[in-house]
């Protein structure tokens, strides 16, 4: 045994869909349990249940447990549980709540990835709904947002999660921690279903190939099917001078993001709204991603309450050729989704173009050509490329040539 | 001596008598036809009033004194003062101090600043209240604790109680934020501003005796006038009758709620999409952040198309004054105003008015506003499969909330309840609603952060709809995805005293409320 109480969970006067568990483990005197909830009427009897089934399946006869409920799921209540008897005890088996079919579906190297919520690891009030936003991916962070003494039972509360909470078709990505932890956060989450793993603080190519050889072990052992993909996160002045290796260190990586946070204290400035400081390594980041083949993605906006500011600083970010952003509340998605979204004047002119670009090769001629203005190659597959994009976002019909005629 | 109960036609089973007093239980909406005449209080004479219409005294206990406070009388005020009134619970201290005893409260809402009444039901001061109970007042009496039984009105249910006499109010105590010394008041003017007074005009006609209370004396004539002086028998003048910053809200604010925008979006989707927004609309939405979120994205869609609503019912906000003042919504018809902004535009604006409760919502009468309107935003603690909505208790059983105009609203032409599919654990989709308050017949649409589901009766809204994308559901399915995310709830354990009744917008009972067994 590691010690005699453990204490897990959350509870206060702010905290909603959450609890706190407090285990005491006895060597006799059976299982006793202590429910303070907000819904006791209506749960009381099933939250003894799932502690009663929870204490079998770990073997725990004797045991004294208090919990303060705030109106937590059950998924919820049955990590904190795993966790504060996993503190008690070297158990290694796992309570896992049903996975959800409708959660089961595989990522795709190619998706858009405009907008991506970070749900910090250790708040489910924040899981609970965040499918419902249109983000087009969800990151259960186990990094930045959780602090160290949390991150064990965070690990088990994403699981839950991921099994769990309805990501309704959002890309599943969780952000691991670094180093030692950060591999153990992919034993444990890897088996459900994460379709892609954002790595933090990345500086050299080893670093990728390490996670990148633990997936892949993790993958042959327990025969996960679905592709897992890497977005390696750029935070320093090291890594923005090897981002094309690190781009190229896996064939895994689908995507590179900058963190601007930690970038403008590396090199040792203020954070500014313009982002001067940024300037070059969001650039040099964009250019490295491209030429390796993946989508650059850009660092959070951190004022959820400023929109206008927002909404700049998306227009900026697409012009520098990014092609995402993070977001940290759900109401800055749409801004951001539209943002990225090619709009009416770009795919106007691009349907112009492709129209332009299918004539000339109907009639065989090796110039395309609009008005009495020649059209180069790259300017025809760009305008190929947000036509495409325009369809998949629903902005222009599958049958938009057909319209025109 | 036990009570004899019947199932009602809404399939619930409630008394034939409550506090003594036989009840009709409900027949069906419209099925019961009233007979009789209107209530009419005693005829007053000029001859017993001051000639020079002065009719100030000097304290409210002295005036109280006068009107002949005894044991077992009926009590009413309003509650346009919301949680800043200062007037109510000193009336019962009067009360309790000159010894009397059973007295049956009547307000047309009570707030928690209330709640030291508690102490009144306790001693037998009160023996009931007849109105809407919330916190800690909800609390005492789903424990069983109030003597007698709590009888839940709607607001014109309320009106429609005085006028046919069901409740015969003995002394109406009227705060008035501005009043003369003949009686005449309005809700404008001196420090404790709240607008209108719409909730005090039956209770000013109807009671025995009328007292009006205020802290902003004028010179006759107090004009714009609601309350008219020929019904009051006295005027007293007090420092201080309310707390302003706690009588409206300073501003009310929009929802922060990412959750709860997403309902007020897919609300204002699904009115545009439906067809059901379009010039000339009449609508009425609420105070609460979802519902005023829901105002800011109409707004948006009448401008954008270049349309203007015909008009909207207050309860009024600085929102629906922007409408008004930007040419989007035609005139404001009011019962209260919510925040200051919309108490300047009542004072300012002739195309904002107050609009009497008789007009808008009593049911006894020869037809009203509500089944004019178009789109009618409403809420509720529960929503069951066959639409029935609860608004009075929460799941767990406890009485925490009134009625407001909720149920006479319900009969507006479309009646949409945007709701989230659960309150922290708690499914507001349920097989069968804790407490019956509305039927399911006149509740027209659920919105939900998880879809929409359009009540199988109206087939035209359901066709309205097809292939514009909105995520329509069945209840059914709602209700399941409640329940796989929260898991089914245990049902609430009461025992079979009778602790209030709610009745319906006719003056019949809908269903009652029982004690809760104590905790296990």
């Amino acid at each position: 045994m590691k010690g005699d109480i453990a204490v897990t969970g959350n509870t206060g006067p702010k905290v909603r869909s959450d609890c706190e568990v407090t285990l005491k483990l006895k060597s006799s005197g059976g299982i006793v349990i202590d429910l303070e909830s907000k819904v006791q009427r209506l749960y009381g009897e099933s939250i003894k249940g799932l502690c009663i089934d929870i204490f079998r399946y770990f073997k725990i006869r004797n045991a004294e447990i208090k919990i303060v409920d705030t109106g937590a799921l059950s998924f919820v209540i049955s990590a904190r549980l795993e966790a504060a008897i996993k503190k008690l005890t070297d158990s290694d088996l796992e309570f896992l709540p049903e996975m959800l079919r409708s959660n089961t579906y595989p990522g795709s190297p190619e998706r858009i990835r405009f907008s991506r919520l970070y749900l910090p690891g250790d708040i489910p009030s924040m899981m609970i709904n965040s499918g419902l936003h249109s983000a087009h991916g969800l990151i259960l962070d186990l990094e930045d947002s959780v602090s160290p003494q949390k991150k064990d039972e965070a690990r088990i509360l994403v699981r839950n999660a991921l099994r769990q909470v309805d990501f309704r078709g959002a890309e599943r990505m969780i952000r691991i921690n670094q180093g030692e932890r950060g591999l153990n956060d992919l034993k444990v989450l890897i088996p459900h279903n994460v379709n892609l793993v954002v790595v933090p603080k990345c500086e050299t190519k080893e670093q990728l190939k390490i996670v990148d050889r633990e997936i892949h072990e993790i993958r042959k052992k327990l025969k996960v099917k679905n592709p897992v993909f890497l977005m390696p996160v750029i935070e320093s002045a090291l890594g923005v001078e090897n981002a094309f290796e690190i781009a190229r260190a896996s064939g895994n990586i689908v995507a590179m993001a900058i963190g601007l946070e930690d970038f403008t204290a590396d090199i040792g400035v203020p954070r500014s709204f313009g982002g001067t400081e940024s300037f070059y390594a969001r650039s040099r980041l964009v250019v490295a991603a491209k030429a390796a083949g993946i989508q650059p993605v850009d660092s959070v906006f951190s004022d959820v309450g400023d929109m206008e500011g927002l909404q700049q600083n998306v227009l900026k970010s697409k012009a520098l050729g990014f092609e995402g952003m993070g977001c940290i509340h759900p109401r800055q998605i749409s801004v951001i989704n539209n943002g990225f979204a090619p709009d009416e004047s770009e795919i106007e002119k691009s349907k112009k173009i492709v129209i332009a670009f299918e004539e000339a090769k109907r009639s065989g001629l090796g110039v395309v050509s609009l008005g009495t203005k020649m059209i180069d190659k790259p300017v025809v597959n760009r305008a190929l490329k947000t036509i495409n994009l325009a369809v998949n976002l629903g902005r222009l019909p599958d049958s938009w040539k057909k319209d025109l005629i | 001596m036990a009570v004899r109960t019947v199932i009602n036609a809404a399939g619930r089973m409630v008394p034939l008598e409550i506090n003594g007093e036989p009840v009709i239980p409900f027949k069906g909406v419209g099925k019961h036809q009233p007979s009789g005449r209107k209530y009419a209080p005693l005829i007053p004479s000029c001859s017993e009033f001051p000639a020079d219409g002065n009719k100030v005294i000097r304290s409210l206990r002295e005036a109280l004194v006068k009107c002949g406070l005894r044991s077992g009388m009926t009590i009413s005020t309003h509650h346009h003062l919301r949680d800043g009134d200062l007037i109510s619970n000193k009336i019962f201290d009067l009360a309790s101090d000159m010894g009397v005893k059973d007295l049956v409260w009547f307000p047309s809402a009570s707030f928690s600043c209330n709640d030291p009444v508690i102490r009144y039901l306790e001693d037998g001061t009160i023996n009931r209240i007849e109105g809407s109970m919330n916190g800690p007042l909800g609390r005492f009496v789903s424990d069983g604790r109030m003597k007698g039984t709590a009888v839940l009105r709607s607001h014109g249910g309320r009106v429609q109680a005085i006028q046919d006499g069901e409740v015969k109010i003995d002394i109406a105590v009227l705060v008035a934020p501005s009043a003369d010394s003949f009686g005449n008041a309005k809700g404008t003017g001196g420090n404790s501003a709240c607008g209108v007074l719409g909730y005090a005009k039956a209770d000013a006609m109807y009671a025995s005796k009328v007292i009006v209370v205020t802290d902003n004396l004028v010179d006759v004539p107090c004009f714009p006038m609601e309350i008219e002086g020929n019904y009051v028998d006295y005027v007293v003048v007090v420092e201080k009758i309310g707390i302003p910053e706690k009588i409206v809200s300073g501003t009310t604010q929009i929802t922060k709620s990412p959750d709860r925008l997403l309902i007020a979006e897919l609300t204002a989707s699904f009115i545009e999409k439906s067809g059901l927004l379009k010039n000339d609309v009449t609508m009425q939405a609420g105070a609460g952040g979802t519902s005023l979120a829901i105002a800011v994205f109409i707004h948006e869609i009448l401008k954008k198309n270049g349309w203007k609503a015909k008009f909207g019912f207050g309860g009024s906000t600085k929102y629906m004054v922007k409408m008004l003042e930007e040419g989007q919504m035609g005139y404001i018809l009011d019962a209260q105003a919510f925040d200051l902004d919309a108490v300047r535009s009542v004072e300012e604006n002739v195309n904002h008015f107050p609009y009497s409760v008789f007009n808008a919502y009593n049911y006894h009468s020869k037809g009203n506003l509500t089944s004019m309107m178009d789109i009618m935003i409403l809420g509720a603690t529960e929503v069951d499969l066959n639409f029935n909505g609860n608004v009075v208790t929460h799941s767990d059983g406890y009485l925490l909330h009134g009625i407001g105009g909720w149920q006479n609203c319900l009969h507006a032409r479309n009646v949409i309840l945007p709701l989230p599919l659960f309150r922290d654990r708690i499914p507001v989709i349920v097989d069968e609603v804790t407490t019956l308050c509305g039927p399911g017949e006149l509740i027209d649409v659920i919105i939900t952060e998880r879809g929409i589901a359009i009540n199988p009766l109206r087939k035209d809204l359901i066709k309205s709809v097809k292939g514009t994308g909105l995520p329509v559901r069945t209840i059914n399915e709602l209700k399941e995805e409640a329940e796989r995310i929260c898991g089914k709830p245990q049902k609430p354990k009461f025992e079979n005293k009778i602790v209030a009744a709610i009745k319906w917008v006719d003056g019949t009972v809908i269903d009652v409320v029982r004690k809760l067994k104590p905790d296990n």
